[in-house]
């Protein structure tokens, strides 16, 4: 579904401030794949998400989705085929828009937008349907203003749009990070329910080991724009917290010292 | 002095308020929707009247002149959003390098600095003669005033459409557009094009409206379009939420700005020193709600940041 080969990101080059972000990573997803992405500050890991999402272009390496190659096909026609979500909630809506805009322009995702009706009569119902199984009063609201929600409602509602259309692949930057607890786990339990309904391929970045184990089929972790752990099928069902401290420190030949994944232990 | 003075100006400052609350409106597009500041307009401002003018002295009907001045005004603005999207200029130098562009655009449409026009010979749609003691369809008030309901529910309509709400989402939110597919770039452009499609609508009235077209017309422009969306969101903002609502208001606030500065004017106030007044104005109402924020945070932040 997702093929990623050998890919490299340098940012500022010749500079001081040189970083080499992605350093000949490659990572092929199946479909359905459900796969969990962990590592340090720094390693990569929202790097990667950019470069699938062509939030710019790769220096090197190839990345195709369903077979389609997309290295170079600029960033709103690659939308055509993925689903986002942000870590910063602000930066998944429309704030000035409504609820119900904010969904029509999500459904409209990959399509010729011409001179026809926004939003039909027939779209706000199905999407005050929609916004039932949120479970957050959201449907009452259709007209509200995208602003005036909280985060945490304004995360629902992106994860709501990525998944509107179909995606091909949904990417999740640390889509729970900026949430209180209580929220970032009513969030991660839709994500499981929209993702499990289509048998979504997802590539789903967090910072915390639980989650990542807990969720998903497949775990990745990086360090230095490489994967270094790949773990799945029925390896990643057995596996602990303890196994992925230690096997960090084997991978990468260093301790584990990023304090929030130490910390979400 | 007499008061009668004052109210026997005020037609024609009303006329004219509303050919620059017209203006405003295109103003509104790129400074409130698409969240960038055009100063092309400052250039298009003429350029509208520019063609028109020419146009309708070469024998051409009201119609055509019209359409080929708001065709060039887009035109006008296809140049800032080039400049802007594919070469990377910041909207602001973009707009000042368009605008300096038109200054010679402008002369060689006209020929000379000043093209009068008379409204004996060519049949105007607006004019200072036209807003007093004529039958009420000939008043430019009325017809003015026409245009920007027309105007409005045009705009109305197209910002409901997929495309205008595409045009939205880019001015609120690029980072989503993008990931929704939205092309931001030509979303720019075309908002661009629009807005001063209009202002050039704006300036084929205004330079009927004074009987010439003069290549200083447009200076300050933005400032006065700023002005009237100003004055139209802190005097209708709390009445009007609705888009449409919204663009009568900010036509309203070119009303008022011309109301006001008959006053001003009717008061003695040095004319020289207009401009300055209007900066100082615009300067005011543009700094406070960062002065707000800045200075005086509300209460509640306050108690919270103390906890």
């Amino acid at each position: 579904m997702l093929k990623v080969e050998n890919i490299y990101k340098t940012f500022n080059a010749g500079t001081i401030n040189e970083k080499t972000a992605l350093n000949g990573l490659s990572l092929h997803l199946e479909p359905g794949d459900f796969c969990t992405v962990i590592g340090g500050n720094g390693a990569g890991k929202s790097t990667l998400l950019n470069a699938i999402a062509g939030t710019w272009y790769v220096d090197e390496g190839n990345i195709s989705i369903n077979g389609i190659d997309v290295t170079k096909m600029p960033e709103h026609k690659r939308a055509k085929f993925l689903g986002r979500v942000f870590q910063d909630p602000m930066l998944g809506t429309a704030a000035n828009m409504r609820i119900d805009e904010n969904l029509a322009i999500a459904a409209r995702r990959g399509k010729a937008r011409m001179l026809s009706s926004g939003i039909t009569a027939k779209e706000r119902e199905s999407y005050k349907e929609l916004l039932k199984t949120l479970d957050l009063g959201l449907e009452d609201r259709l007209t509200s203003k995208v602003g005036l929600l909280s985060g945490g409602q304004r995360q629902a509602l992106t994860l709501l749009m990525a998944s509107l259309q179909k995606p091909e692949v949904l990417l999740l930057d640390e889509h729970t990070a900026a949430l209180d607890p209580k929220t970032a786990a009513k969030v991660l339990a839709k994500t499981d329910e929209i993702v499990g309904k289509d048998n979504l391929t997802t590539l789903m970045i967090t910072h915390n080991m639980k989650d990542a184990i807990a969720h998903g089929n497949r775990l990745i972790m990086m360090d230095s724009g490489r994967i270094i752990l790949d773990i799945k099928g029925e390896e990643k069902k057995k596996l602990t917290v303890e196994d992925l401290l230690n096997r960090f420190a084997i991978a990468s030949g260093e301790e584990l010292n990023n304090d929030r994944m130490i910390l979400a232990k | 002095m007499s008061l009668l003075t004052l109210f026997n100006a005020m037609p024609g400052a009303i006329a004219q308020g509303l050919i620059w609350g017209i203006m405003a409106i295109g103003v509104y597009i790129t400074y409130k929707v698409l969240d960038v500041a055009d100063l092309s307009v400052d250039g298009t401002m003429c350029t509208g009247g520019a063609v028109c003018i020419m146009m309708l002295m070469s024998g051409a009907p009201m119609w055509l002149a019209l359409i080929v001045a708001v065709i060039v005004g887009m035109i006008a603005g296809l140049a800032t959003g080039i400049l802007h999207t594919l070469m990377g200029i910041p909207a602001i130098l973009a707009g000042i390098l368009t605008q300096l562009g038109l200054y010679s655009v402008n002369l060689k449409i006209m020929g000379k600095a000043n093209v009068p026009i008379n409204n004996q010979k060519y049949n105007l749609m607006v004019s200072l003669l036209y807003v007093k003691n004529v039958p009420f369809y000939k008043n430019t008030i009325l017809i003015v005033a026409i245009c920007i309901l027309i105007l409005v529910a045009i705009l109305y309509w197209f910002f409901g459409t997929e495309l205008g709400c595409a045009l939205r989402a880019t001015g609120c939110n690029p980072n989503m557009s993008r990931a929704q597919g939205i092309n931001t770039k030509v979303n720019i452009v075309l908002g661009l094009m629009i807005s001063n499609g209009i202002v050039a609508f704006a300036s084929a009235l205004l330079s009927q409206y004074q009987g010439f077209c003069d290549i200083n017309m447009g200076r300050g422009a933005i400032v006065i379009g700023l002005a009237a969306v100003i004055i139209g969101e802190v005097v209708f903002g709390k009445l009007f939420h609705n888009f449409a609502l919204k663009l009568v208001a900010v036509a309203l606030g070119g009303v008022i700005y011309y109301a006001v500065l008959q006053v001003v004017i009717w008061l003695g106030f040095d004319t020289d020193l207009l401009k300055l007044l209007s900066a100082i104005v615009v300067a005011i109402f543009l700094a406070i709600p960062y002065v707000k924020k800045e200075y005086f945070p509300k209460k509640k932040q306050t108690a919270k940041e103390d906890k």
